[in-house]
């Protein structure tokens, strides 16, 4: 086992290597600078002055050392500094992910918690009353635009009945509060951008836990147990759902890149500082380098995800495993 | 005041009624009022503004976003500032004398000015300044009006004497730049500091924190040297979104914030808007336009372009486009500025004259399909404009559809920003352009109009060559009279307008909203944040009660 991780873990690194390069070349590709200047065509920045800061930046090297540049950095771990205000881009990265984080964890529990209760019980009676208000309900929430439902939920909760508060993740004296109304005040902020998040979330869920349910309900074993005089409860929940899950841990682990990615409209609508915003803002200004660790960071979870979902499917399903 | 007047009226007359024996204890209620200093203005509460941008550095001479210029204005000081009229006045600098027609300004720096750390500030600091804004290493947009000093002397601790290799007029505006602290700074690379999170500066405002994109957060300095500005905290909000923003309006969660004119017209004319808020329309320092790629053979005949003028209806756009919220553009001035010419007008529509212009430039439709052309070929050309506009891609649509009623196709080309400077503009790959300037408050319009300025990058990409414009610029660029001055540019304005090298459309106005308990605001040619010191909210309608620890 730990030699099979060991070598997936060093084949990561060719493949994000590869990933970098790819991507390097196709920033560069695309027409546009960066904004070095936020107002490129104020009047009072001189074209000599944008041609030296450009020179600063090291961006009039040809495109091959400025890659190479970065490689010798990047082994170091070092990821250079943003164009728009020179901080590492490692600090501006970090400083936005707990919320990011905070917000996709508690909305995946959420669609977990919800979806696949909804899923077994369509399964039990595909086409039923309950199957089809679920799945006119999830589909809904899949398509609603939701930067339009946070709005309306924002009127509601917070103009007409005041229960909530319309954006950002703390209220401004949240440095002068005691820990408990610290909780309260987070705990308040979080409700509505969670409900939005997970409400578009619950569709994908839910559709395939039904029809891996519908599909463990026709296996034979479900006939033996049945067979055996076992209750409907044990049937469903011990025997189906270990089997029908499956699927789910698979799509679990490749969310996990996800956990770490956040929406730029959804985050712009609830004032959320997040990474969706900050890697959004990288592209439009061209910020070469806070672009190039978004995409190594995206190309480097989205592979450990994928392990580690190889690896807990080793645990949960006996027949599978990685020795010879 | 007039209340505890009252009150001591109140008591006068009780005290003439009462026995002797209550004497005493009504002699302390009385002096109690007349001592109660409360009685003027009172202290405290926070200003909270939404803003859709976070700022990006508060060292202000690298700053060159709008947000992080407005949370600076608040820390930092420059030498000059420009008063509620638009004139300069001494802010570090208590006055100044221009000497040798132009080529010495000498600043007499106030006394007993402290920097927020309790450090005094002198005329190092100026110094300082001026070599980081000409250090070729030091990452700031503006050094190009400091490379004309030629030497900058600090005679003692509160004089600075300057030296310019030619009289530049602008020169005195460009001291408004702020003045960073030396004695901190000194050892610190400027362009990689952890200044440019924790400043230290000599304004009204004293840096607390900064969440990044969340807020950033001000306490009043209390020792300023103007005087103690009465709201105790600045509080600067991220909120991203337009509409959040205007959510948050409603529940009071952002003080003041700036309106779309659909908010400004429609979404605010209610009960609630009326009774929270006060609204404030003050013309910007900008105008939207239309240029014409001058090499184009197009539009080489002065004559195509003065039809295109007539041809199109300001008026109807401001009224459509800005819902009436602004004012015909005709020129490269604005109203507000004392270079404009009031004896320019624009035109009025007229799509008979332009159709007449036309054809005597040669466009006719010759073989009636309802476009003009000239030896075989239609009058078609494309705008590009860039992306994230509304109003200017609004602006085309009707100039499209005017101008096609006199048999001119118009296409528009909608691109995103930075492809369209780096692609379009700079390389001077366009037909048309419609874009806006926002001008700064010195006329000075060289770089927009001199015909040295057409190379690649620069800024008068339309290929504008007049040498009497030429000329009439850089005279107003060296004199200093603010008469004669204002004389070259109504010149300047009145030649460009009958040129047409733009077809000048609009300039919109700024449009705001502040919450009602805040007073003492006394909009003005400047705007309204010029006295932001002297704005203050009664105790009992303070909203922000928390106890500073300074």
């Amino acid at each position: 086992m730990l030699n099979y991780i060991l070598k997936r873990i060093l084949g990561i690194i060719p493949i994000v290597l590869g990933i970098t390069l790819i991507s390097f070349t196709i920033i560069h590709l695309a027409p546009g600078k960066p904004a070095v200047i936020e107002e490129a065509m104020s009047q009072r920045v001189s074209l000599e002055v944008r041609q030296r800061l450009e020179k600063l930046y090291g961006l009039d090297k040809p495109l091959h050392i400025q890659y190479l540049h970065w490689v010798k950095r990047i082994i170091f771990l070092d990821f250079g500094n943003s164009i728009t205000d020179s901080r590492p881009v490692i600090e501006k990265i970090m400083e936005r992910i707990p919320v990011t984080l905070t917000i996709n964890l508690l909305s995946l529990s959420l669609i977990l918690l919800v979806a696949i209760p909804l899923g077994v019980k369509s399964a039990l009676r595909p086409g039923g009353v309950f199957d089809k208000f679920t799945t006119l309900f999830v589909f809904v929430g899949f398509a609603m635009p939701s930067f339009w439902l946070a709005l309306l939920l924002m009127q509601f909760f917070a103009i007409k009945l005041g229960w909530l508060p319309i954006s950002g993740i703390k209220s401004l004296d949240f440095e002068y509060f005691s820990i408990s109304q610290k909780i309260f005040d987070l705990g308040r902020h979080l409700i509505l951008p969670v409900l939005v998040s997970s409400l578009g979330g619950l569709a994908g869920i839910s559709r395939y836990m039904r029809s891996n349910m519908i599909e463990a309900l026709k296996q034979p074993y479900i006939y033996t147990a049945r067979a055996k005089g076992l209750t409907q409860r044990d049937i469903v929940y011990k025997h189906a759902l270990r089997n029908a899950i499956l699927p789910i841990v698979t799509i679990l682990g490749l969310s996990i890149p996800g956990l770490l990615g956040g929406s730029v409209i959804f985050e712009s609508i609830f004032a959320l500082p997040g990474v969706g915003e900050l890697f959004y803002k990288a592209v439009m200004m061209r910020d070469y380098n806070l672009i190039m660790a978004s995409v190594v960071l995206g190309a480097v979870l989205t592979m450990m995800g994928n392990l580690i979902a190889d690896i807990s499917y080793a645990y949960i399903d006996p027949r599978i495993s990685y020795h010879n | 005041m007039k209340k505890s007047l009252k009150r001591i009226n109140n008591i006068a007359s009780v005290l003439l009624s009462s026995s002797l024996i209550r004497l005493p204890l009504i002699t302390a209620a009385l002096l109690f009022f007349l001592i109660q200093p409360g009685s003027a203005k009172d202290y405290g509460d926070a200003f909270v503004v939404g803003s859709i941008g976070d700022a990006r550095t508060l060292v202000p001479i690298l700053a060159s976003d709008s947000a992080s210029a407005d949370v600076c204005a608040m820390i930092f000081n420059g030498l000059v500032k420009y008063d509620k009229d638009i004139r300069l006045v001494g802010d570090l600098a208590e006055n100044w004398v221009i000497e040798e027609g132009g080529l010495v300004i000498t600043f007499f720096l106030k006394k007993d000015i402290y920097w927020h750390d309790g450090v005094p500030f002198s005329a190092r600091d100026v110094e300082f300044t001026y070599q980081k804004l000409i250090d070729p290493e030091v990452r700031t947009p503006y050094s190009s009006d400091f490379e004309r000093i030629e030497r900058l002397e600090v005679v003692d601790d509160y004089t600075v004497r300057v030296t310019y290799k030619e009289a530049f007029a602008p020169a005195l505006a460009s001291w408004a730049m702020n003045i960073l602290p030396r004695h901190l700074l000194e050892r610190e690379d400027l362009n990689n500091t952890d200044f440019s999170r924790h400043p230290i500066g000599t304004g009204p405002y004293k840096f607390k924190s900064w969440r990044t994109q969340e807020k950033i957060e001000l306490i009043s300095n209390k020792d300023y040297f103007e005087k103690r500005p009465y709201i105790d905290r600045y509080i600067y909000r991220i909120i991203p979104d337009q509409a959040t923003l205007f959510l948050e309006l409603q529940t009071q969660g952002v003080d003041s914030s700036g309106l779309t004119p659909l908010q400004y017209q429609r979404q605010t004319e209610t009960e609630y808007f009326r009774n929270n808020y006060r609204k404030f329309r003050l013309p910007s320092f900008g105008y939207t336009y239309l240029g014409y790629n001058l090499n184009n053979p197009k539009f080489k005949d002065k004559r195509v372009r003065q039809a295109l003028n007539y041809a199109v209806d300001k008026e109807e756009i401001i009224k459509i486009v800005l819902l009436g919220l602004g004012k015909v553009a005709t020129g490269p001035f604005v109203d507000e500025s004392w270079a404009y010419n009031h004896s320019v007008k624009s035109c009025a529509y007229d799509p008979h004259k332009a159709r007449q212009l036309l054809s005597q430039a040669g466009w006719i439709d010759t073989d009636k399909d309802g476009w003009l052309d000239k030896e075989g070929e239609v009058f078609e050309f494309t705008v590009v404009t860039n992306q994230g506009n509304e109003a200017r891609i609004k602006t085309l649509q009707i100039i499209q559809r005017r101008l096609k009623e006199i048999g001119i196709k118009v296409n528009i080309e909608v691109i995103e920003w930075s492809v369209f400077v780096s692609e379009f503009i700079d390389k001077r790959n366009f037909e048309a352009v419609l874009l806006g300037w926002s001008l700064s408050r010195d006329p000075d319009c060289y770089d927009i109009w001199h015909s040295s300025k057409t190379k690649e990058g620069e800024f008068n990409f339309v290929g504008y060559r007049n040498p009497q414009v030429d000329d009439l610029i850089v005279k107003a660029r060296k004199t200093f009279d603010q008469t004669q001055r204002s004389k070259y540019y109504n010149q300047i304005h009145e030649i460009i307008y009958e040129q047409q090298p733009y077809m000048f459309l609009y300039v919109p106005d700024g449009l705001s909203v502040v919450q009602r308990r805040f007073k003492g605001i006394k909009p003005a040619a400047l705007g309204i944040g010029y006295n932001f010191i002297d704005w203050w909210v009664e105790k009992s309608e303070q909203r922000y009660k928390i106890k500073l620890e300074r």
